[in-house]
């Protein structure tokens, strides 16, 4: 039973009379990327928020390694290791790589009043890391505004995996990004599963989720509409059961119409 | 682990990747407008007022100390810009702390390094006033500060008059001579060289024979030392990352755990600290206290940032660069009365120096935050 890294069980969260998360449970496990989806306002950024410590649950359990937890803040669930990477990212974009990778974790020498940023170790760890995601960082002393896209969501990625991260949240990590940008993004979550981390991988993007996740929960109007592993399920089959599938139809027939309607 | 070898030694030669001189990271540094604009200055004046006495060593040491004065202020409120805040209440926090000063020393009869330490513990308490008002109120530090400025200068004016019915404190000289820690703001450094320079013959003497110049007033010492400070807290510690970390995206800096507001608040106190030293040096040299010192040292103070190259929206910035703003401002404010021109127009040009830094500020952000 307990090769769960994380388990919710039974979630529900509500604001006021709204019910924005209904009985939602997911487990995952070492390795695993766990992909959530939904549409917009179907409960995805609450559930996030409920998972690193922000809300607390009105109903139902967090389990952390076997073990019944409540998050009383996003600090709690930081130091059992669950670490979240919002949008935003926590990037100072005016700030040099370095200092935005040890930004509040600084590696320190010397001792006492005189104790000193070690910025040498901190460029070499900054260097380094980067690197074994395939970015060259030129000059960890250059600025982060000076990066793409998708080299800033793995830095912020990699900062939460050097600082002790066991599950990874990753929230909407490839929306903003171009084809490629994307790809190299997925190829270094699916790096970091593999190395032994739960990833919780969250999109709209059924094109971005699918290659990439081993189990998939799709959350619909607050439900989860279930989790299914990726041998029983087809591309297809996933993008009609998101609340867009039948959406896109709909549009589809529409378009159909006024194109009829144009032509005559 | 051979392809991770393989990828570092290739680092060198990555295809992508042109060489980047010296001169272009030096482009790319915050201080050098104000680095440039210091060596502007000085060609201008060497060549305008080069044989008028302005350049000797009493002229020097005339405008090293204005510089020094605004320089001593300037390094603090650069620190709390580049943490993201306005302290606009440095002016009357300097007169302030003056009468902190005159007041128990002349009318209450305390020691005079006393006194002194009560002006600092107050300073302290407004400066944490402003910080912990602006962090937990989330109210912009331009609004809270402004209203500080009104409440000091009132309270300065009303207290002094209360309690000696003038608006001048006068009578400190004679006090400063046997404190035990007055020396550290008003005692000149290395008047051996001086003296021994004027046994030379090498700077101007006065009439008996000691030299025009005394030595380094200890402003400029405070001035040199609060930079090299500042510089080093910004580039060598922890604390340091955290003030451009708050300055450039507090809720970025604070869910990754750098404790904002404690850096916010320190920095507040930062400034009025360096206010009250300003006070010292000026209210132990003068010999009196007035509730109109400092009147709008605040705002020299942020041109001095900002000319330093202090992005005003916070994140960006750096202590030498203010530094070299406040010897442009002492430096022109002194020298223009060595040339024909009327003083009249020195605020124009400062106006206009302002204007131009910040115009070139910009660029200078642009060029390291975009991918170029």
């Amino acid at each position: 039973m307990s090769d769960n890294l994380i388990e919710f069980n039974n979630i529900s969260k509500f604001f006021g009379s709204v019910i924005a998360l209904k009985d939602v449970t997911m487990h995952i496990k070492k390795g695993q990327i766990m992909c959530l989806l939904g549409d917009n306002g179907a409960g995805k950024s609450t559930l996030i928020k409920t998972l690193s410590g922000v809300h607390k649950p009105d109903e139902g359990e967090i389990v952390v390694e076997g073990k019944k937890t409540i998050f009383d803040s996003p600090r709690d669930a930081l130091d059992m290791g669950i670490a979240t990477v919002y949008q935003d990212l926590a990037l100072v974009s005016l700030m040099s790589v370095t200092r935005n990778f040890f930004m509040g974790r600084e590696p320190t020498k010397g001792f006492g009043p005189f104790k000193t940023f070690d910025i040498n170790k901190a460029n070499a760890i900054a260097s380094k890391r980067m690197g074994q995601i395939g970015i060259d960082v030129r000059d960890p002393s250059q600025a982060v505004g000076t990066m793409s896209g998708g080299e800033r969501q793995c830095l912020a990625i990699s900062r939460a995996i050097y600082f002790g991260a066991k599950v990874l949240i990753l929230d909407e990590p490839t929306s903003a990004l171009g084809v490629h940008q994307a790809s190299v993004v997925l190829k270094y979550i699916v790096k970091a599963a593999a190395s032994g981390l739960g990833v919780i991988l969250i999109t709209h993007n059924v094109h971005h989720a699918y290659p990439v996740g081993n189990s998939f929960t799709i959350l619909n109007r607050g439900k989860s509409m279930g989790t299914f592993e990726k041998k029983n399920l087809s591309r297809e089959k996933l993008l009609g059961m998101m609340a867009g599938g039948e959406e896109l139809d709909k549009l589809e027939v529409e378009l159909k119409e006024i194109d009829r309607i144009a032509k005559n | 682990m051979s392809t991770k070898s393989k990828s570092i030694q290739n680092k060198s030669n990555d295809e992508r990747l042109r060489k980047v001189s010296k001169l272009k990271v030096l482009l790319n540094r915050p201080e050098l407008g104000a680095l440039g604009g210091s060596v502007l200055v000085f060609i201008f004046f060497g060549i305008i007022a080069g044989d008028t006495g302005m350049f000797s060593a009493y002229g020097t040491i005339n405008f090293l100390e204005v510089s020094a004065n605004l320089g001593i202020i300037a390094v603090a409120a650069a620190l709390l810009m580049i943490g993201g805040e306005f302290d606009l209440s440095v002016g009357s926090m300097i007169g302030f702390a003056g009468i902190c000063i005159a007041i128990p020393a002349i009318y209450w009869g305390w020691p005079l390094w006393m006194s002194i330490l009560f002006a600092f513990s107050m300073a302290v308490l407004v400066g944490y006033a402003n910080g912990i008002l602006v962090v937990r109120t989330g109210l912009p530090s331009f609004i809270v500060t402004l209203a500080m400025l009104f409440i000091l200068r009132g309270a300065t004016l009303a207290i002094t008059r209360l309690i000696t019915g003038r608006t001048q404190v006068p009578g400190l000289r004679v006090l400063v001579e046997d404190d035990p820690i007055a020396w550290i703001f008003s005692a000149d450094a290395f008047q051996f060289v001086f003296t021994w320079l004027g046994s030379l013959g090498l700077i101007e003497l006065r009439q008996d024979g000691t030299p025009l110049a005394t030595g380094i007033p200890a402003s400029v010492i405070w001035w040199i030392a609060m930079t090299i400070f500042a510089t080093w807290l910004l580039m060598k510690t922890r604390y340091g990352n955290w003030i451009f970390a708050s300055g450039g995206d507090k809720l970025g800096a604070r869910n990754v755990g750098v404790p904002v507001g404690k850096v916010k608040i320190s920095l507040f106190i930062g400034t009025a600290v360096a206010a009250t030293i300003y006070a010292c040096v000026q209210v132990l040299d003068a010999g009196s206290a007035d509730t109109m010192r400092g009147f709008l040292k605040e705002l020299e103070a942020i041109v001095a940032a900002v000319v330093g190259g202090c992005l005003l929206t916070g994140g960006y910035g750096s202590a030498i660069g203010a530094a070299f703003g406040a010897l442009i401002f002492g430096t022109v404010s002194m020298g223009i009365y060595y040339t024909d021109v009327d003083t009249d127009w020195f605020k124009v040009f400062l106006g206009v120096m302002m204007l131009i830094a910040v115009i070139f500020n910009n660029y200078i952000r642009r060029r390291v935050t975009e991918n170029k």
